[in-house]
């Protein structure tokens, strides 16, 4: 929408002065002054919002092409932390990698399970559909329960999968679970998994509610013969707004993964096998304070997020059309 | 043509395959297994005696249930370094003050953008939209530059301000009011001569009661579950998540009271979950995208 639709659209078209007599921006300032509450009742919040989440991204984006370290002033350096990341930092590679991995199957997988359980629970009576809302939702807001994954898959053999390996004989001795380059990427993806049906899930379920049993009344005498198909052609389309606030959390979600391995696999995870561009930021911000080049691995994530997102709610907005 | 209805509480069901009904019971219920074993074991180690934790092989269930892990976790949390009681209290305070900050501002501007018209609405909203395209790690560094020139590293205002500002509430809110607070309601408040802050306030927000409590939730879980923080240095202002995790880090030794320790972490906002759940599941039937 065009800066002129959007003023005409907000000026509701009950005012004495026409808008042919003034210039746009007497026209605003005019819209601006008539409204001034809509302004003080957003401004406490936009303020905060301001401060700590959208002048820290510029900051960043500035800082990003500096070499700074809190103490004496920025140095611009333009391209070369960016250069840096990309061609002299191996590690950053790697978290690249393991960052796409992640997100290339959590994303989906995340997104299609909370699709496909709500689905499926969306005919059973309410008592049953709330008691089994909270058994898959549970360990989203559980806080660190996650934890538990590091007891039951412990690296000795009072871990409970260890444990019963060795007593049915299938190894000799304790497997180091979290600490074994070749285990940590897919256990870290199972607990990400279990830890994923959380927002967007809640969303699918009200989605599924909301629809009207008519549609699907009508879908049946048009001749639609069974309930994937009635997914495809009648629930889907009209849960379209769901579908893309749903893959916005999943995205960022699974892009900003992270947590999960530094409480379980320790910092860094064995061999970097789970290095991801959140433990690169931590690293080189939080530990390193060379606050230039984490600014760039911040941005690098942003842009990343930012991107991944626009380009599904391009392709998701195209449902249905 | 006659087609056989199939019938459920005598209600009609649509196309329904009996072999389907079967295939999604039987993926429901490996799924559900996945997601509630760890949980139930999570609470039976919690009550299993010290020989049980130790037991070869390791049993799943317990055979004589005992407290004595959450009274171990009690004599633990009181030989820590500062009084345990004040994590407790930080936990609390910071998790009520940044919740109430973040449902009234909060509140507020979704009230206004939603209901009222002024120029860069749109605008405003959409960067709010944004901000949820991305983590908050990706401003962490940035941020606490700001929160070192404002003077605010090492207080309670670090932690509790940006959470007024937090994002996911309010575009539930703003959404859930487009949506159920009609606008001739507001329209005929506004003839009676209310100002707009008496409409939102007295007309509105009552019309919108599972969108606050919505907000409160997110707002609380998100505070309750906060762990140490970068901004934070004095043992004195951390958490209680950060207080039990020194607590479980001290090894295997501990792990009965580990695991209390998570069954009393968890079991917070699961029964806060439980209390609002069908007000929860009412606000996100707006929370969809429009494009």
């Amino acid at each position: 929408m065009s800066k002129k639709t959007a003023a005409a659209t907000a000026s509701g078209g009950e005012h004495a002065v026409s808008r042919k007599d003034l210039t746009r921006a007497q026209w605003v300032w005019k819209e601006m002054k008539t409204n001034k509450t809509g302004y003080f009742m957003v401004a406490p919040f936009m303020i905060i919002f301001l401060v700590f989440t959208v002048i820290p991204v510029i900051l960043s984006i500035f800082l990003s092409f500096t070499s700074f370290n809190m103490l004496q002033p920025p140095k611009f350096l333009f391209l070369d932390n960016y250069i840096r990341l990309f061609l002299d930092d191996d590690i950053f590679i790697t978290a690249i990698k393991n960052t796409l991995i992640f997100a290339a199957i959590t994303g989906p997988t995340s997104y299609l399970l909370s699709l496909l359980v709500a689905w499926f629970i969306n005919e059973l009576s309410p008592r049953v559909r709330a008691i089994v809302t909270l058994i898959f939702y549970a360990p989203s807001i559980g806080g660190n329960v996650y934890l538990i994954w590091g007891t039951l898959f412990s690296s000795d053999a009072q871990g409970w999968v260890n444990g019963w390996l060795l007593n049915m004989g299938l190894i000799n001795e304790p497997i180091l679970w979290f600490f074994n380059a070749n285990y940590v990427m897919p256990l870290c993806i199972v607990v990400a998994l279990w830890t994923s049906l959380g927002t967007s899930f809640l969303s699918f379920i009200a989605g599924l509610q909301g629809i009207d049993k008519s549609y699907y009344e009508a879908a049946a005498v048009d001749g639609i013969k069974n309930r994937w198909q009635e997914l495809w052609y009648v629930t889907l389309p009209v849960m379209k707004p769901m579908l893309m606030f749903g893959a916005v959390l999943a995205i960022t979600g699974s892009f900003g993964f992270g947590g999960i391995v530094t409480a379980l696999c320790g910092f860094p995870s064995v061999d970097y096998s789970a290095w991801t561009i959140t433990h690169h930021l931590d690293d080189y911000g939080g530990q390193r304070w060379e606050t230039g080049y984490a600014s760039a691995i911040a941005v690098i994530l942003f842009a990343m997020q930012l991107g991944a997102n626009m380009l599904i709610q391009k392709l998701l907005s195209k449902v249905g059309q | 043509m006659s087609k056989k209805l199939r019938t459920r509480k005598h209600q009609v069901v649509l196309n329904r395959s009996v072999g389907g009904d079967a295939g999604i019971t039987f993926f429901l219920v490996i799924m559900g297994a996945f997601m509630f074993l760890p949980l139930l074991y999570v609470v039976l180690q919690a009550l299993k005696p010290l020989d049980e934790l130790w037991m070869f092989p390791p049993r799943f269930y317990v055979i004589n249930p005992t407290l004595q892990n959450f009274g171990d976790l009690f004599s633990l949390m009181s030989d820590s370094w500062v009084p345990f009681s004040r994590y407790i209290f930080n936990t609390v305070f910071i998790s009520v003050v940044g919740t109430a900050g973040n449902l009234l501002l909060g509140s507020m501007a979704a009230y206004a953008l939603s209901k009222l018209k002024f120029p860069g609405r749109d605008f405003m909203f959409n960067l709010i939209v944004k901000s949820l395209m991305f983590t908050s790690t990706v401003t962490g560094i940035a941020t606490f530059i700001t929160m070192s020139l404002l003077h605010w590293v090492d207080t309670y205002f670090a932690v509790i301000v940006p959470a007024f500002g937090s994002t996911l509430g309010l575009y539930l809110m703003k959404q859930f009011m487009e949506s159920s607070v009609p606008d001739a309601t507001l329209e005929s408040a506004r003839l009676d001569g209310a100002s707009e802050f008496y409409t939102f306030w007295v007309i509105a927000m009552p019309m919108v009661k599972p969108g606050w409590l919505t907000m409160i939730v997110y707002s609380f879980n998100g505070l309750w579950n906060s762990g140490a923080s970068i901004y934070i240095y004095s043992e004195q202002l951390k958490t209680l998540n950060y207080a039990i995790g020194q607590i479980t880090a001290g090894g295997i030794a501990r792990a009965g009271a580990s695991a209390a320790a998570t069954v009393v972490m968890m079991a917070v906002p699961i029964i806060v979950f439980v209390v609002t759940q069908s007000n929860i599941i009412e606000t996100m039937g707006s929370s969809g995208m429009k494009d």
